[in-house]
């Protein structure tokens, strides 16, 4: 169903005038002069991609780890145990089984998310100790995981837990984010279905608002970690 | 006044803020730390390319919008809506106000939760809904500090920028803090005090930093986490946005944030790069069921078809600000804008007005700093040239004195024999006023100039009779047949 949209006509007939052209005059097709994004790390392999992201993390206090698609279930288990386990949740994604990771998710009781569940999913990812998700695509030059969630993708398993580790799937990882609206940009042309919240996050919630002192762990995760899968 | 900070004449306000110390420090550290952090991830980080290019890009997309901004607009408010989202036009900040409290009046909302918005602020967003008996909770730490203290933002990216961390800790005091000025134990604090807020709101608030036209899409680009809260959890949605925050598509919008991100903080991206597109019908327990974009101009279209006009293609990096030597001794409140600095000099007249903001573009020092580090190319201090040309031609009110003297110096220059007269009666005028060889207190139009330095006192010699004893002495050298005096 469409919503509503007020006062525009007046308001674009004001603008229209200002800039001396006549309403709804359309613009030539975009044809820019200057794209240097265009040109940054073409030549990267999977594997410099893989390093400039695990670079990246160093600035943004978060840890990485890799492993490889046979060993994803025991690194995965030694990460969990690390980071305290406790109650987590992890998004309802087909690819937890794919990766054989079933057991491990049983093993620590994890809450897979179920919206039909109602409300008290967010009060469950609220009282998690950790939150697992697997990224839709990694930006190496920021690390930047990007999710692009929907009502099983939740944007709460990401948010409320004070950790968050997000699995990267080695063939996910892009140059930077460029690559990651490009793909977006199709999905718009196509007509395709648009996921409502596409997030990119780069590491741990943080503020230097108070003296320009660095905090980490301000509203999101306090902590996250990256396990890269090779999964080439 | 929306955008006002302050009542203070501007000159009373910057006296007061050369003398505070504090502040001056705070701000000159803040401004060395971002501008160092800027320059590592911009000319710095040499796997980047040719920064120029990216700002090249970066002005052509932002010309292109703004040459093309009702048909942006057009496609951004079809797109939103025909995923279920609402799009409010509002043409002043008092329509958008209405707008908003409208839509929060219908949802019987009590409870709202902000992220920081400039915008917002432009239109006393909270005041008017605290008024409508909402509790209104600003939840970027620097914002909600201010909040909590009362106080303004002095800088649009780090608003608390004026405030150290015993001010912060006295400020949550109010609020039953008992623990110590650490930064983190204070953020802790702010993190415990707002987690049950976020999950109780009604309506959460955002601004935006752009949006996408061809989607319908809102991105935010932010670190602390809040800004995600303030639009999962709250069944309610509303934007606003500067009317000039838009680009075509998802690829121009790779660009402006990679060049927001490097500008603003010298990050790679921010923590968090948010885009959000309405879909009021889905299942999702954690999303909103409601969206609204309003759209404001409140001023901004005074600036287009102008030569101002590229003063909106500001993406509010406060690149600008972190390099003024103005700023950096007066700091933001002495403005009395929200908008400070270089790029607040000359976008507070476009939207306020000559009258209230017209001597901001004097605080300047015409170095051009700012428009070097501007990530899109602004030639700002082009601009506040030319709003000192329009405010002096009349566009603004200048003093009532400065008039006189202006109109009277124009009809001395233009009559020579005034003018002869002028220039042999300044020393002789001045003589009283002189000490060992300078003025150091001088009366009128003099004062703000002597003020700060001495005037030199002025020469009885001058350059017309200097020009015309030249001219007779080589003449009787080469009627002598000697060389040219050099």
């Amino acid at each position: 169903m469409n919503g509503t949209i007020e006062n525009r006509d007046a308001f674009l007939k004001k603008i229209a005038e200002k800039l001396h052209h006549t309403p709804k005059e359309v613009p030539e097709k975009l044809h820019w002069l200057h794209t240097p994004q265009e040109s940054v790390y073409q030549d990267y392999s999977s594997d410099q991609l893989v390093d400039m992201m695990k670079k990246a993390c160093e600035s943004i206090h978060t840890k990485v780890y890799q492993t490889t698609s046979k060993a994803i279930a025991r690194q995965l288990d030694q990460i969990i145990t690390d980071y305290g386990a406790g109650k987590i949740v992890a998004t309802k994604d087909p690819r937890f089984t794919e990766f054989g990771l079933t057991e491990v998710l049983e093993k620590y009781k994890i809450y897979s998310w179920d919206y039909t569940d109602g409300h008290v999913t967010i009060e469950k990812a609220a009282e998690a100790n950790i939150g697992l998700s697997i990224c839709d695509v990694m930006l190496a030059e920021s690390a930047s995981a990007g999710l692009f969630t929907d009502k099983n993708k939740a944007r709460s398993v990401s948010l409320l837990p004070e950790t968050s580790i997000v699995i990267v799937p080695q063939s996910l990882i892009v140059p930077r984010l460029t690559q990651a609206m490009q793909m977006v940009e199709d999905r718009v042309q196509k007509g395709q279905n648009l996921s409502s919240y596409i997030n990119f996050i780069s590491g741990p919630s943080n503020s230097a608002d108070i003296e320009m002192r660095l905090v980490v762990g301000v509203h999101g995760p306090i902590k996250v970690a990256y396990l890269i899968v090779s999964d080439l | 006044m929306p955008m006002k900070v302050g009542n203070q004449p501007f000159f009373e306000g910057v006296d007061k803020a050369i003398h505070d110390s504090f502040m001056v420090n705070a701000v000159s550290s803040a401004q060395d730390g971002l501008r160092g952090r800027k320059l590592s991830a911009t000319v710095g980080d040499e796997a980047l390319g040719d920064w120029e290019e990216w700002r090249s890009s970066g002005e052509e997309i932002r010309a292109h919008t703004l040459n093309h901004l009702d048909y942006y607009l057009k496609q951004l408010s079809d797109n939103f809506s025909a995923r279920g989202g609402h799009v409010f036009f509002a043409e002043t900040a008092e329509q958008a106000r209405e707008y908003i409290k409208k839509v929060v009046k219908e949802k019987n909302a009590k409870h709202i939760v902000k992220a920081k918005s400039m915008v917002t602020e432009e239109i006393s967003l909270n005041e008017a809904l605290t008024e409508e008996g909402c509790e209104v909770l600003e939840t970027d730490l620097a914002e909600f500090i201010l909040q909590v203290d009362q106080d303004r933002p002095s800088h649009i990216v780090v608003p608390s920028v004026h405030k150290n961390r015993q001010q912060v800790r006295d400020a949550f005091k109010k609020l039953g803090y008992e623990g110590s000025d650490d930064p983190k134990e204070l953020a802790g604090f702010a993190r415990k005090t707002l987690r049950k807020k976020f999950l109780q709101a009604d309506v959460g608030i955002t601004g935006c930093n752009f949006a996408v036209a061809d989607s319908g899409s809102i991105c935010l680009v932010t670190n602390e986490g809040n800004a995600n809260m303030v639009t999962t959890f709250p069944e309610t949605q509303i934007t606003v946005m500067g009317m000039e925050r838009l680009v075509p598509t998802w690829k121009e919008l790779d660009v402006v944030v990679s060049l927001l991100c490097r500008s603003s903080v010298g990050q790679r991206l921010t923590t968090y790069v948010t885009d959000i597109t309405p879909e009021p019908d889905q299942e999702a327990v954690d999303s909103p069921k409601d969206y609204h974009l309003v759209i404001v101009d409140a001023g901004r279209s005074n600036a287009l078809g102008t030569e101002f006009q590229s003063a909106l293609h500001c993406i509010r990096c406060a690149a600008c600000i972190n390099v003024c030597p103005v700023y950096r001794h007066i700091g933001g409140h002495a403005y009395g804008s929200i908008y400070p600095g270089p790029i607040g000099a000359v976008l507070s007249p476009i939207l306020g007005g000559y009258e209230e903001y017209g001597k901001l573009p004097y605080a300047s020092s015409l170095c051009a700093a700012c428009t070097e580090a501007c990530p899109v190319k602004i030639p700002l201090h082009k601009l506040l040239i030319r709003h000192r040309e329009k405010y002096v031609e009349g566009g603004g009110h200048p003093p009532i004195m400065e008039k006189i003297a202006m109109k009277g110096f124009s009809i001395g220059a233009s009559s020579p024999f005034m003018f002869k007269t002028g220039v042999k009666m300044a020393p002789i005028m001045l003589k009283p006023l002189v000490h060992d060889g300078s003025i150091p207190k001088g009366p009128g139009p003099m004062k703000p100039w002597t003020h700060g330095r001495d005037l030199p006192e002025p020469s009885h010699d001058n350059f017309r009779d200097w020009f015309k004893k030249r001219h007779q002495e080589k003449k009787t050298s080469q009627d002598k047949g000697m060389s040219e005096p050099l």
